[in-house]
């Protein structure tokens, strides 16, 4: 029954868009209690870097995204703090590699690249590989977060603190970074490289306001960013409109919702 | 018993030397004072103690297994992470409702583990920051002026606090402080530093040393008389140069 379920391409892309959503939920906290909304957006962009080299070397492209989402989260990591201030190091590599990616797919005459695809998501056209890659992926992310999530707390509260205790501030940047890189390649084919930093950033502002722990934040996160992926794509089909946008859109609406319930709720209380 | 010892230990933030050439060591149970103008190297030397600024020469070693309870200037607390009193004690590790019931009474704040932290006063967060050192149960508790923002009744009641806590827990302390003649008093040992350490010994010795008096001027009852030295300064000469 599920193997016929999986062959409506509504049921395939809901069930990505629910795993990408997952996957972005627990990271997307930490990216927004850290102030990461940048990085987020430079990794992402190197996304279609990864794209074009793994078209040119005919290797797996999510394998291409991965590992071009890392070098770029490397690469920030040890350049920042060296000089130029972290938004402009993040501004000049986001849109470097977004330039680069675009040049370097043009240059692929061999290949018919569905370019639109990469920057905005095609999720409709998820295939069952897709599937189990992107809920793979999201199953890793989530695992180690959830492995690490004392350590991201305490280093994300005041790293020194989280030293006094032996716990090594880099190691859980690095973590981060990782987690960053897997979660990218996840969602480039559910809303691409343009939007990934909206998945990260919108769910966890949209749930900011109804949390008292950071643990309630991160499961209503996850619930936000599932309802943004299946309420959108429910919207996209009936409006005929694009569908990774139209996610965005949804959490966009959910996230103006809860700031507004949140502030009515605190005039009262 | 040695808790801690830096051996010619020297430390850079971001390419500048702020402290070199430092010994010292911090023995079970007693209380060490780092005093010191602004930028003359106290939070660096905490730092390098817990190995959150790794040296570029000399060494630190530690007694195998130190639990130290640390105490930060302060915690930058934006709106954007939610957490209650109760769970920020529960980092890096959880504890028991009880254990956490017994830290905040020990800290002075009973009532507060349902609150969120950015409620709190200043008084309150200094306190609730104590409490999460406690339950670590720590050989040595480093408070990194602990006391910023707090006014001097408010530090006074802090620091009385942290004495009745070494009482009961037999810890040694290690504190950073610019209420130098509340927090001196208090210490068995004061290092002054100033890029290096100047001088070094009882609270009495120390107030009388000339290193101590060229930084602090010779009527040390004045607790705010921080100077800014941007040079390599003289003990031999009082006057020199204020930026």
């Amino acid at each position: 029954m599920i193997t016929t379920m999986l062959d409506d391409f509504m049921v395939r892309a809901g069930l990505a868009g629910i795993g990408t959503a997952l996957a972005a939920s627990p990271l997307g906290c930490f990216v927004v209690w850290r102030r990461m909304a940048y990085f987020g957006d430079a990794t992402a962009h190197a996304a279609l870097l990864g794209v074009a080299l793994s078209l040119a070397l005919q290797g797996p492209v999510m394998l291409g995204v991965l590992a071009a989402a890392l070098v770029m989260a490397l690469v920030v990591q040890a350049l920042s703090g060296r000089g130029l201030a972290e938004d402009t190091l993040l501004g000049v590599l986001a849109h470097a590699a977004l330039a680069f990616g675009l040049v370097g797919v043009s240059f692929l005459s061999g290949v018919r690249v569905d370019l639109m695809g990469y920057l905005f998501g095609d999720i409709l056209a998820v295939t069952r590989s897709d599937l189990a890659l992107i809920w793979g992926g999201a199953a890793a992310g989530i695992g180690l977060m959830v492995w690490r999530w004392q350590r991201l707390l305490t280093t994300t509260l005041n790293p020194d603190l989280a030293h006094s205790s032996g716990i090594s501030a880099r190691v859980e940047h690095l973590v981060l970074t990782i987690a960053l890189a897997v979660t990218v390649a996840v969602a480039i084919k559910a809303v691409g490289a343009l939007l990934i930093g909206a998945l990260l950033v919108i769910p966890p502002a949209a749930a900011r306001p109804l949390a008292r722990t950071p643990e309630a934040m991160a499961l209503i996160t996850a619930a936000i960013g599932s309802l943004s992926a299946v309420g959108g794509l429910g919207a996209a089909f009936q409006l005929d409109t694009p569908t990774g946008p139209t996610i965005v859109c949804m959490a966009t609406g959910l996230f103006a919702i809860s700031t507004i319930a949140g502030r009515l709720v605190r005039r009262d209380g | 018993m040695r808790l801690i010892t830096a051996t010619d230990l020297t430390l850079q933030q971001s390419g500048k030397t702020v402290l070199r050439d430092v010994d010292m060591h911090i023995d079970r149970g007693e209380i060490v004072t780092l005093v010191g103008p602004n930028g003359s190297g106290k939070s660096s030397l905490i730092k390098g103690l817990i190995g959150a600024l790794p040296p570029v020469k000399g060494r630190v070693d530690t007694l195998r297994g130190l639990r130290i309870g640390y105490v930060p200037q302060t915690l930058h607390m934006d709106g954007l992470l939610p957490l209650t009193v109760s769970r920020f004690l529960c980092l890096p590790h959880r504890h028991s409702a009880d254990a956490m019931q017994r830290a905040l009474n020990e800290a002075g704040v009973p009532d507060l583990g349902r609150r969120q932290m950015r409620a709190l006063s200043g008084g309150q967060f200094q306190r609730v920051l104590l409490a999460r050192a406690l339950l670590m149960e720590p050989d040595l508790l480093i408070l990194d002026e602990a006391t910023q923002g707090l006014d001097q009744p408010g530090a006074a009641a802090f620091y009385s606090q942290i004495a009745k806590v070494r009482a009961q827990l037999h810890c040694a302390v290690l504190m950073v402080s610019h209420d130098l003649h509340v927090v001196m008093a208090a210490s068995d040992r004061v290092l002054c530093l100033n890029g290096h350490v100047c001088c070094e010994g009882t609270p009495d010795e120390v107030q009388d040393a000339p290193e101590y008096r060229a930084l602090f001027g010779a009527g040390t009852q004045g607790a705010f008389a921080i100077y800014r030295h941007d040079h390599d300064h003289n003990h031999d000469h009082h006057d020199h140069h204020h930026a």
